[in-house]
């Protein structure tokens, strides 16, 4: 009993992170149709630029661990965001109007320049980053088993569970929400009525940096090591959160991160750590055979 | 006078296949002018063309002296050219009230309530229906929504396509009805896109008739309704 809540806790907060990453992943399929292979790596970036910002704030005497966390946060996500508005800018606007395969391509390849770009300026090896929040609470304790649960843990799922809150906002209660959604549908009709659809999608790809910048600073508190290498794997697994919980679907990123977070966990915990993402990559395909558009994706919807 | 829009020598194309060849067009303010053809004739590319889907190959867009033919379809819309298109296009997985706000994307917030105030005096059935997603709305609902929508900008000119199409008589009506009110009332210009010519040329004050991407004739609606070409080829035989 005390394992299994251990592995819950820990399932939800690296659900948290993957959730974090699907929404970009989602957010940009559902806007331009278009898969940015690109994106774990901004997770990446947006990993290294919170290293580099707590480097340079410890050695501006910035040590308040709250103060200094926040303005590592505000930093790596405009940092973050600057990388995502140009990789759209760059790699996938002249594209635009290309064959459907070109955008794709060129997904690929911003995902290497990134990681060789990372690779040279930072080098190969891992990175580390002295843990700045300790300690936790013990929730229950039964004399051999000790089920903790870490302030790290509490700080990601309660900056997950507000960032999701805030985002849900901004989708369907704004101006810039409705706008998104409704180049979502038909992005010819939307220009017709005064709304700059190129704007609407560089800013799709902002929001999206922004919010793998915040799942990259969470990573990097929870396991304190940053590599160039380290978006493949999110990124691929954010993905699969996406498909899994329907890609297009906001709620559904959200409920495939957590998803592919416990399936992770809990398979390590109970079966085999080696075969942890053969569980997770079974999942989906199980499911995407039952459910093809995901678990709270939309059938395609007829065209009038 | 010169027209508020202006259409000279215009020339546009689907790749290889040519689609308006040289048209010469004018709406003057206050007016309303149709355009009236058979199906594939490019009525539907003249509408798209204006906000350059596709870009005109030659030739020049004018509206209000102002050269728009190679301006972002956004920054037209900000002139306040409305459009209701071919095939409606409203947002199917938006409420009506969404799809109402979107169309008000350019003008005043100050005058939203105005606005929608109107729509609904024009069209009761949208205010019953605002909280319903677009796409379950029936085809008049819908054809209503893509007029309501357009005129959320307090549009100057209205390009209106095929409004009647695929409407009860009876609803047809009603809508032709909306568009003189609007014109009479508030001195809407309004360029109107018809395949039933007989109600869109006792409507309108002028009328053009395109053949194969070019016009072939021009004048009065009540002219062009006397000419037995157009007769023979629009409105003998099923109107």
């Amino acid at each position: 009993m005390e394992y299994f809540v251990q592995q819950l806790i820990n399932g939800v907060t690296l659900g948290s992170i993957y959730g974090l990453i699907a929404l970009g992943y989602t957010m940009v399929y559902g806007i331009i149709g278009m898969i940015n292979f690109a994106h774990g790596d901004i997770f990446m970036v947006g990993a290294f630029l919170a290293l580099i910002a707590f480097v340079v704030l410890t050695s501006l005497g910035i040590t308040a661990i709250p103060l200094a966390l926040l303005l590592v946060l505000l930093i790596a996500m405009a940092l973050t965001a600057l990388y995502g508005w140009a990789v759209e800018r760059v790699a996938y606007r002249p594209l635009r109007h290309s064959f459907r395969l070109a955008p794709l391509i060129s997904a690929i390849g911003m995902s290497i320049v990134l990681q060789n770009f990372v690779q040279v300026a930072q080098g190969a090896r891992v990175k580390p980053l002295p843990p700045l929040i300790e300690g936790g609470i013990t929730l229950l304790d039964n004399g051999t088993f000790r089920v903790e649960l870490s302030y790290v843990q509490i700080l990601i799922v309660v900056t997950t569970v507000a960032l999701m809150a805030v985002f849900t906002w901004l989708i369907t209660r704004t101006r810039l929400g409705r706008d998104m959604r409704a180049c979502e549908q038909d992005m010819r009709m939307t220009s017709l009525l005064g709304v700059n659809v190129d704007r609407t999608i560089s800013l799709t790809f902002v929001f999206g940096a922004a919010l793998a910048a915040v799942a990259g600073i969470m990573y990097l508190l929870y396991y304190g090591v940053v590599d160039f290498y380290m978006g493949f794997v999110a990124g691929v697994k954010a993905f699969t959160a996406a498909v899994l919980g329907g890609i297009g679907s906001l709620p559904g990123a959200m409920l495939g991160g957590l998803l592919i977070g416990l399936i992770e966990t809990f398979w390590s915990a109970y079966f085999s750590i080696e075969y942890k993402d053969v569980a997770a990559f079974s999942i989906l395909v199980i499911v995407l055979i039952f459910l093809p558009t995901g678990i709270l994706g939309r059938p395609e919807v007829e065209k009038v | 006078m010169t027209a508020l829009l202006e259409i000279r020598k215009l020339e546009a194309a689907y790749g290889r296949v040519v689609a308006l060849k040289g048209i010469d067009l004018d709406v003057k303010a206050g007016e309303i002018v149709t355009l009236i053809g058979a199906n594939g004739a490019g009525k539907s590319t003249l509408m798209m063309t204006i906000f350059g889907y596709p870009r005109a190959r030659a030739g020049t867009i004018r509206f209000d002296g102002r050269d728009i033919t190679a301006m972002p379809a956004h920054e037209i819309a900000k002139l306040h050219i409305a459009q209701s298109p071919e095939g409606r296009r409203i947002f199917s997985r938006m409420t009506v009230f969404e799809n109402l706000q979107m169309g008000a994307s350019i003008s005043d917030p100050q005058h939203f309530d105005d606005n929608i105030a109107r729509i609904f005096a024009l069209f009761p059935r949208l205010k019953e229906r605002i909280n319903q997603r677009g796409g379950t709305l029936s085809g008049g609902e819908q054809q209503m929504l893509a007029i309501g929508r357009a005129l959320m900008s307090r549009p100057r000119l209205l390009l209106l396509d095929e409004p009647s199409l695929g409407l009860a008589p009876l609803l047809a009506k009603q809508i032709f009805k909306a568009i003189r009110t609007l014109n009479e009332q508030d001195g809407l210009a309004v360029f109107l896109v018809e395949q039933n010519a007989f109600h869109a040329l006792k409507l309108a004050h002028r009328g053009y008739v395109m053949v194969n991407g070019a016009i072939t004739l021009s004048g009065s609606g009540e002219d062009l309704l006397k000419r037995p070409e157009v007769r023979a080829a629009y409105l003998e035989g099923g109107h």
